[in-house]
């Protein structure tokens, strides 16, 4: 172990009272043992298989501030967030830097029994509920997911009671918003009892001309013949640097899909693991990445198929301008007696500057015989004789690469089920080809 | 089912053909690794002085490594102490100091196919034979003299040829690369060394066949193969191992430098001993092979058929440096019971318009492990970088794995590089098919094998080939279901 662990090592130990005395008993109880695998472990390096290409430790080298003493941030999310969703009937909360924010105007009622609100607070008002699965999947994840659980003070819990259906999109939006260097350690819980149905939109903001740096840990719990969908869209700046990890636990026949679209960030590492623990669950995880300057994105996916019948699939594709880096990792890993699995997997990647670099690495792990699994991985550009047949008809060279990338991009939107959320997505790719994202008229967050 | 299990033992239970041992008077040195080693080893093959620094520069280098472990591989700890590095099988004439190849050792070569005797090589491939640490015999070595081709054992090549090997040995693969290269570097025996000169077509295939047969002892040989501008030549490779209880190590290194406008194809056979069906035994075979593609429009062809060894590790390489140069993989890796198989390629593109493609059929059965890895990295500066990589695995019974893990590294943007992977088993519906022509389910089961490495075994020479498609039906006789 060597680099910067250490300071925060140090940082723990010195504060543990401090961090303890904001938060309830249950997220405390979890700190000593994450401390001790943190420490054993250290950050990853480039020594690590699953990080070789995104060199973490040097990101935590900035010398970050860390709000452990819980000073409330003086805005109103509400009022400088307007980046919403045209025709989205939504619940809305917020996570303000690292806290929950109980900015008002956006909750509607929710069924009966269903729980939506701050980690910090359910977990001291429901700690049996939240006893059995706070830090459950956390607990044997990566050594920044032990970080996380070291430091989390907040976030936010999703609960839903057995056989209810949550109709309207619950959008968790988390906003960045300081003036110093900031480290903020983010945490969402996300329960589904046996055949509810949710849908979950988060919108990652930042405004940050500062440097800021955010671990994210989500752990989902689909319970049997449960759906579950999950958008994540990432809107940071340049100086924005995202560990998030998305932890999920699939009972029988139970439905994920997860969509995961990286439109602007500085640097960015998205891990999500999938367990499927029950026969006929189905998984389908998704992702767009769109970079250019110096953007780093990483997406690394794990699907562990436990059991047998269940399905997987996958697709992610990148879209790689300037000096940008795309990372690409997914590993499906089917263990023994998981028969008749069906798992498939697709990594699209276009490269449009000799400066963009492009790692991809699809990963087969197959432990049992009668499965049909595939990956395909390619690497490219766009099809001149597309671009010619365009040209040939009137269409500027400009505007038919434009038309492409949005046709290519379009692929993984089109998994998404909430129709004002797609179109929404549409437009917002778009203008990020045209590189008119961030102009947002009236948003404080754009400019 | 359980008749279909039955046959899918019956098949991978099938003995292993050449685990006889030979009764021939061997040199063996003492077991164990110094730097007293290193000089004993490169004094009995009364090498210069740079060949001495050269293994002692690597063994230093060695000293200072831990073994890898990122491989998908379960190696139980190798004491490197209690191994011998090298066994001489030839006996010293007291006359004239030559060696005189024991009958008994020319027995061994016949029984295991190989005719050392040229009136009885009428197919007509030229063949160094290597047995342990030395090289047996080399035939047709005149003939191809007349050509200016320099076909010999390393040891004699060091010796006859010191400008060639000290220019080019170690040049493909650096002491450095690894572990196991610093280890071959440091101890290595022998070994073919070929040299294509000029705008000559070599006109026979070229043969090294490799064989342990002392006991306890490793084999560390290196080939280094050059073609030079214009040239080309088709090099085989095969291998065998005495079935022993204890495991053996085969750390080998084969370095290929192809020039200009050459053209170099190197097929492989490996059939080392796998170990019996408990997993005991078996020869682990931890080899560094690559190629340069130096001169424009070169290319570098690897073929191989994998079906021995309890572990192989390896990854044959082409460096596609030359502009327009190609390199090519086609592999047929097959494991059975214990057997453990993490191997595939890489493919670095360096230089412009640049190909290279990728055939990787796996098969495993039993309790194995077969893992495909491979690298198809293009640099900045590689323009028009063309890479088509297909990896699939079939599985045989459910006790077995294949993985899969490819690496892209991708630095240009005019590079078109595709990769696919499936892993399936052989169908009911194609199973069923045949039983209905009246195939057995087993007969059945090695069409179907054949046929789905008939993509790699294609490209191997004839008859090779038919030994290939031999060897495929036997290690998988009664392992289907």
């Amino acid at each position: 172990m060597m680099g910067n662990e250490q300071e925060y090592i140090e940082l723990f130990g010195q504060n543990r009272e401090i961090i303890d005395s904001a938060c309830a008993a249950l997220l405390n109880s979890k700190r000593q043992d994450a401390f001790e695998r943190f420490k054993a472990t250290g950050f990853p390096t480039r020594k690590d298989e699953a990080w070789r290409n995104t060199p973490i430790a040097k990101q935590f080298g900035i010398d970050y501030g860390m709000n452990l003493k819980r000073a409330e941030a003086d805005v109103n999310a509400a009022t400088i967030f307007h980046c919403d969703v045209p025709n989205l009937k939504s619940h809305r909360v917020y996570i303000v830097n690292d806290s929950y924010s109980q900015a008002e105007g956006y909750s509607r009622e929710l069924p009966q029994g269903v729980i939506l609100g701050s980690l910090n607070a359910i977990a001291a008002s429901h700690p049996t509920l939240l006893e059995k699965y706070y830090n459950r999947l956390a607990a044997n994840g990566d050594s920044i997911a032990q970080f996380n659980t070291m430091f989390a003070q907040d976030g936010v819990v999703l609960y839903v009671p057995r056989n209810t259906v949550v109709e309207e999109t619950i959008q968790i939006v988390s906003l960045i918003q300081a003036n110093v260097e900031m480290l903020l350690n983010r945490r969402i819980l996300v329960i589904l009892e046996e055949n509810s149905k949710a849908n979950i939109l988060l919108c990652d903001h930042s405004s940050q001309e500062k440097q800021s740096l955010s671990t994210l840990v989500t752990e989902v719990f689909v319970g049997t013949g449960a759906s579950l969908n999950i958008y994540d869209i990432e809107e940071t700046a340049n100086s924005n640097t995202r560990v998030a990890t998305m932890l999920v636990d699939q009972a029988a026949d139970s439905h994920f899909n997860h969509c995961c679209v990286t439109l602007t960030n500085g640097f960015t590492r998205n891990s999500i693991s999938v367990a499927l623990n029950g026969r006929g669950a189905d998984t389908s995880i998704n992702g767009l990445a769109i970079g250019d300057k110096t953007q780093h994105i990483d997406n690394h996916t794990l699907v562990d198929h436990n059991v047998a019948d269940c399905t997987s699939s996958e697709l992610y594709k990148y879209i790689l301008d300037e000096s940008s880096t795309g990372v690409f990792a997914g590993k499906m890993h089917i263990h023994p007696g998981a028969q008749r699995t069906v798992s498939q997997q697709t990594n699209r990647n276009l490269c449009l500057t000799t400066c963009a670099h492009m790692y991809a690495q699809p990963q087969l792990e197959i432990y049992a015989d009668d499965v049909k699994c595939s990956h395909g991985s390619t690497v490219g550009q766009l099809d001149e004789s597309a671009l010619f047949y365009m040209q040939q008809r009137g269409i500027p060279a400009d505007e038919a690469r434009h038309l492409l990338m949005y046709a290519f991009a379009g692929e993984v939107i089109e998994n998404i089920d909430i129709v004002p959320l797609k179109e929404r997505l549409h437009i917002l790719i778009e203008k990020r080809f045209r590189g008119e994202l961030g102009k947002c008229k009236g948003c404080n967050l754009c400019k | 089912m359980k008749k279909k299990n039955n046959i899918l033992k019956k098949i991978a239970n099938k003995a292993y053909e050449f685990g006889f041992v030979s009764k021939i008077k061997t040199d063996i040195i003492e077991s164990g690794l110094s730097e007293e080693t290193v000089r004993l080893i490169s004094q009995k093959k009364n090498e210069p002085e740079w060949m001495l620094e050269f293994r002692l520069q690597a063994y230093r280098h060695w000293l200072t490594l831990e073994m890898p472990q990122w491989a998908h591989l379960d190696i139980p700890p190798i004491d490197y102490q209690a191994i011998s590095y090298y066994a001489d099988p030839l006996k010293k004439n007291k006359d004239n100091k030559n060696k005189e190849i024991d009958p008994e050792l020319m027995k061994t070569f016949e029984k295991l196919g190989i005719p050392l005797e040229e009136r009885l090589a009428l197919s007509g491939t030229a063949v160094d034979a290597v047995m342990d640490s030395v090289s047996v015999k080399t035939t047709f070595k005149e003939e191809l003299k007349e050509k200016g081709i320099i076909f010999s054992s390393m040891g004699e090549a060091i010796q006859e040829h010191p400008e060639l090997v000290r220019q080019y040995l170690g040049t493909v693969v650096n002491y450095r690369d690894n572990f196991f290269a610093a280890l071959n570097t440091a101890v290595f025996s022998d070994g073919s060394f070929v040299y294509i000169p000029k705008g000559v077509r070599c006109p026979r295939e070229l043969s090294t066949y490799f064989r342990i047969n002392a006991a306890n002892t490793g084999q560390f040989e290196r080939t280094l193969i050059i073609a030079d501008d214009d040239s080309y030549v088709s090099y085989l490779e095969g291998c065998t191992a005495p079935m022993r209880d204890e495991n053996q190590l085969h750390a080998a290194i084969v370095e290929i430098v192809v020039n200009e406008n050459a053209e170099v194809k190197y097929s492989t056979v490996q059939n080392w001993y796998p170990g019996d069906a408990e997993g005991k035994g078996g020869v682990y075979n931890f080899v560094t092979k690559r190629g340069d593609c130096r001169g424009n429009n070169s290319k570098l062809s690897w073929t191989q058929v994998e079906t021995g060894s309890a572990i192989t590790w390896k990854y044959p390489s082409c460096i596609l440096r030359g502009d327009n140069s190609q390199g090519e993989f086609y592999s047929v890796a097959l494991t059975n019971n214990y057997q453990q198989a993490d191997t595939g390629t890489k493919m670095i593109h360096l230089g412009k318009n640049t190909k290279s493609t990728i055939i990787s059929k796996g098969i495993s059965a039993g309790k194995s492990q077969n893992s495909y890895r491979g690298l198809v990295r293009v640099s900045k500066n590689a323009d028009n970088a063309r890479n088509y990589s297909q990896c699939d695995s079939l599985l045989l019974g459910d006790k077995c794995g294949a993985h899969t893990f490819p690496y892209m590294d991708i630095h240009n943007n005019s590079a078109i590089v595709e990769h696919e992977a499936t892993t399936s088993k052989i169908s009911e519906d194609q199973l069923f098919y045949c039983n209905q022509r009246g195939i057995g389910t087993e007969e059945a089961i090695g069409l179907i094998v054949n046929g789905y490495a008939r993509e790699v075994l294609n490209k191997l020479p004839m008859e090779f080939a038919v030994e290939a498609q031999k060897l495929l039906s036997v290690s998988l006789e009664g392992a289907v279901g």
